[in-house]
């Protein structure tokens, strides 16, 4: 009875999973390590120079990225500050505060969008644009239908077509887009823009939860502690209760 | 089998599980207890505070706010820096061994400062907290408030609310309702009159 | 015999004094040190203490978040994140917050289910389970209202739903939606009075109800698996032969039980504090945003079974409170049980094998009921939720017929095993 209810359940539960995959486009899995100090740091540089100047952190000072990052103040200041900011104060953009006549919407603050939508979904994201002369910036993307950001990495990326496929659905024939693919090569090889956006996914991914890295080394010695606690009171337990028939 | 209670082991397991239980209880006190410290948005608002004195004038002062106390700095005429030790009889405390200061300047003597040229002190006074109004010049009968600061008044500071009276370097005088010179808070002098509040040692320029 | 000049008892020092003016060793005694519980309390009798665990730790970090929480709606969502990051140790003190939340559920229904396993609910034991209804519907009300206070898109949404719910009642609907919210929508002033009422006013509450809830227990003493009263076979000095003092036998059991309790609990806040988007969800990582609606608007995985009773019930002539009634009549069923059940034994140990099928069912139903209020209303969800909201009822209401006609096995005199 038990075994038939968990298998009725963990069915339905997976059953969700795959009706959700059907119109919806896989993830790419971005392989980060949120461990890596190097990705980090190139990750910090890489949104600095290409995203900040649309994209703030708002609620992530630089003090911190630097004490986490292990990079020292005085570079922060020199490498990563850009709008004449202190160290202490948070990652701001220059970006004026109702830019919706350039862009349509307004860029969003990033600070939290690795826990709102997941680190692969930016990595997938950045790695899918294509072209698309019905949009206002000429390009769209296989994740964000309709996206209202241009290509700002396509220089290095070069830029992506997209690919479509025949689907028959009620009798009908309909162009699906399943994909992209590359169409004239950029400044980087496939290889390295994909460490490129993954240490910018890396490094947003901490920036939406800085103290994901302390928490878990830290949770290591809870458990362990714990488990030392968990036997002493086991044969506490134990012995008190021989008394008992 | 054996029914007797083996006393010591109970004892023995009990202490071991109450002394973890006691160790993890201290462990988990401490993020509560941590979490009154300063947080990082306080530090952040108590950062150092610079001020650009080249462009104040002899005899002016200017206040800043740091950690939301303001703080004078106010460049002194030549000769009323070098008049500061011909009246340690009129103070309560003319070496500043009752006050607070960090050592750096207490070890200056009369000028109290870095530089003496400008003075840097907390805008407090050490009685009830009020803020003192400036009164830089000296001699003759000069009017603050109300006050008739007498003759011989070396120029300095005035307490409006219950009189007190600091000369240039903060130093209260004898007799007054003040118990301590006023504070001096930590600053450095960075290059060009730049004085970075808040901080013993300059922090450096970064081209 | 007495230190102490002004202590008149037999009480020496301060214990004495203190005695003498406050029932302190006479508390100790009868609630703990003397009080007999049945020797065989399992596996299903650790929840209880749970829950007082779990209550403590609610109080304490919701005490220590409130000092850094600014409750309006322009600040809320910065103040979380100011605790996440700027205030020390204050991720810790948050996710302890939101893991206990959850944990509370868990180890309420589990509560629960060892009543309905055992009978705790029959004579004497109805007012214990009455306050125990009232503190599960607290409960709810505490948790929703805590959900609102971060401000994010699936706090606002989901108030939003919610609260919109009371407008389908006849006549007074609208105008008390609008006295709820105290506002044309959800907004700061909603805000600002649930924060009031999750900090102060249903805490104080639950307090009240669980001493209650505690000092019924006591009156009449607690149940065992077996559903048999301990109290009929008693020694010489007057105690119940199949019963153990609480304390250090229980004491020292609900050690092991908090102790693997911990453990399960840390591993959660420090290696899966959002527990794969189910008790930190993903649309409240954005601010609360009047004009867009998340995807998917689910409340938080313990309410869940309810909100797929209120979608399965069609609307109606016109009106959709038939949803909102029977998703309401659901809770209050609960408050029935103790007269519902007609058996002539407590235990489902000596219950025949309907009412452990009609107990698996309702289970089961319960938990799929919770994975169809996850999902978006479509595919073969609809119709699960629909079936599994009849089952839920049919447990409940047909419980008068099924409990008097099953079966039942001799109980014993004594309790059987011990812990």
């Amino acid at each position: 009875m038990l075994k038939a209810s968990v298998l009725i359940i963990v069915g339905l539960l997976g059953a969700g999973t795959a009706l959700a995959e059907e119109g919806e486009i896989r993830l790419l899995e971005s392989g980060t390590d949120i461990k890596s100090t190097d990705s980090l740091q190139r990750g910090a540089r890489n949104f600095m120079n290409y995203c900040s100047g649309c994209h703030s952190l708002k609620y992530l000072r630089y003090s911190r990225l630097g004490a986490d990052l292990k990079i020292p103040d005085a570079e922060v200041v020199k490498n990563l500050i850009f709008t004449g900011a202190k160290p202490f104060d948070e990652i701001s953009t220059a970006m004026p505060a109702d830019a919706t006549d350039w862009f349509g919407k307004q860029p969003p603050d990033l600070t939290l969008m690795a826990s709102e939508r997941g680190v692969d979904y930016i990595y997938s994201y950045l790695k899918s644009f294509y072209i698309d002369k019905t949009r206002p910036f000429g390009v769209n993307n296989l994740y964000l239908a309709g996206t209202a950001m241009p290509h700002v990495l396509s220089s290095l990326q070069g830029l992506q077509k997209p690919v479509y496929q025949n689907e028959q659905e009620h009798g009908s024939a309909k162009m699906v887009l399943v994909g992209v693919e590359a169409m004239t090569p950029g400044a980087m090889k496939p290889e390295e823009y994909d460490q490129f956006v993954r240490d910018i996914a890396n490094f947003l991914d901490y920036a939406a939860e800085p103290i994901k890295a302390t928490r878990e080394t830290m949770g290591v010695f809870v458990m362990l502690f714990l488990l030392v606690f968990f036997v002493f009171a086991y044969l506490l337990k134990k012995e008190y209760w021989k008394d008992v028939h | 089998m054996s029914e007797e209670v083996d006393h010591s082991r109970r004892r023995l397991l009990t202490a071991a599980t109450v002394g973890t239980g006691a160790i993890g209880v201290a462990f988990a006190a401490i993020p509560f207890l941590a979490s009154w410290k300063p947080s990082a948005r306080a530090k952040a608002l108590g950062a150092p505070v610079e001020v650009d004195a080249s462009k104040l004038e002899a005899g002016q002062m200017l206040k800043v706010v740091w950690r939301g106390q303001a703080v004078f700095v106010v460049r002194r005429v030549k000769g009323a820096v070098d008049q500061l030790g011909g009246h340690d009889a009129m103070l309560a405390d003319p070496a500043s061994n009752d006050s607070v200061q960090p050592d750096y300047i207490k070890s200056t003597g009369a000028a109290r400062a870095r530089n003496p040229e400008y003075w840097v002190g907390l805008a407090v006074c050490t009685h009830l907290g009020c803020s003192p109004l400036g009164a830089f010049q000296p001699n003759d009968s000069f009017q603050v408030a109300g006050a008739d600061l007498g003759a011989n008044w070396p120029g300095g500071f005035y307490c409006p609310c219950h009189g007190s009276k600091y000369d240039l370097s903060g130093r209260v005088f004898k007799s007054m309702p003040a118990p301590k010179n006023l504070t001096v808070p930590p600053y450095a002098i960075a290059a060009n009159a730049r004085i970075v509040i808040g901080v013993d040692d300059a922090p450096k320029t970064v081209s | 015999m007495a230190a102490a000049p002004e202590s008149a008892g037999t009480g020496k020092g301060l214990i004495g004094w203190i005695d003498d003016r406050f029932p302190l060793t006479k508390l100790w005694k009868e609630q703990v040190a003397e009080y007999y519980a049945p020797k065989n309390f399992n596996f299903w009798y650790f929840f209880g203490a749970l829950s007082l665990v779990v209550l403590a730790n609610q109080l304490v970090t919701g005490i220590f978040l409130t000092m850094s929480y600014k409750p309006s709606s322009a600040e809320a969502f910065a103040s979380v994140q100011y605790i996440m990051r700027d205030v020390e140790w204050g991720w810790l003190i948050r996710y302890m917050h939101t893991t206990g939340a959850s944990a509370f559920f868990i180890v309420v229904y589990l509560h629960m289910f060892r009543a309905l396993l055992y009978g705790s609910h029959r004579k004497p034991r109805e007012l214990v389970w009455i306050f125990g209804c009232l503190i599960y519907v607290l409960l709810m009300a505490e948790a929703f209202m805590g959900y609102v206070l971060p401000w994010g898109n699936m706090s606002y949404w989901g108030a939003q739903v919610i609260v919109s719910l009371f407008s389908s009642l006849p006549i007074i609907g609208g105008t008390l939606v609008e006295w709820i919210r105290g506002d044309y929508n959800i907004a700061d002033p909603t805000l600002n009075r649930f924060f009031a009422l999750h900090v102060a006013a249903l805490p104080l509450a639950l307090v009240f109800l669980v001493v209650a809830h505690l000092m019924a227990l006591h009156e009449v003493g607690s149940n065992n698996p077996d559903g048999i009263d301990i109290k009929k076979y008693k020694d010489d000095k007057g105690h119940p032969l199949d019963g153990v003092p609480f304390h250090p036998y229980y004491t020292v059991k609900d050690t092991l039980g908090v102790a693997g309790f911990l453990l399960i609990f840390a591993a959660v806040i420090f290696f899966a504090p959002n527990f794969f988007g189910l008790f930190l969800e993903s649309p409240n990582f954005e601010p609360a945003n009047p004009l867009q609606t998340p995807p998917d608007i689910t409340p938080v995985w313990y309410f869940t079974p309810f909100y797929a009773m209120l979608r399965a019930v069609p609307s109606a002539f016109g009106t959709q409170v038939w949803g909102v009634m029977v998703m309401g009549a659901a809770i209050v069923v609960l408050f029935f049980v103790p007269w519902l059940d007609r058996s002539p034994v407590r235990s489902i140990r000596y219950k025949g094998p309907i009412y452990k099928v009609m107990l698996a069912v309702f289970s089961v139903s319960f938990i799929i009921l919770a994975v169809c209020g996850m999902k978006p209303p479509s595919g073969i969800y609809p119709t699960l939720a629909r079936i599994c909201t009849a089952l839920y009822f049919a447990f409940f209401l047909l419980m008068p017929w099924y409990t008097k006609f099953d079966s039942v096995k001799p109980v014993p005199e004594r309790v059987t095993g011990h812990a």
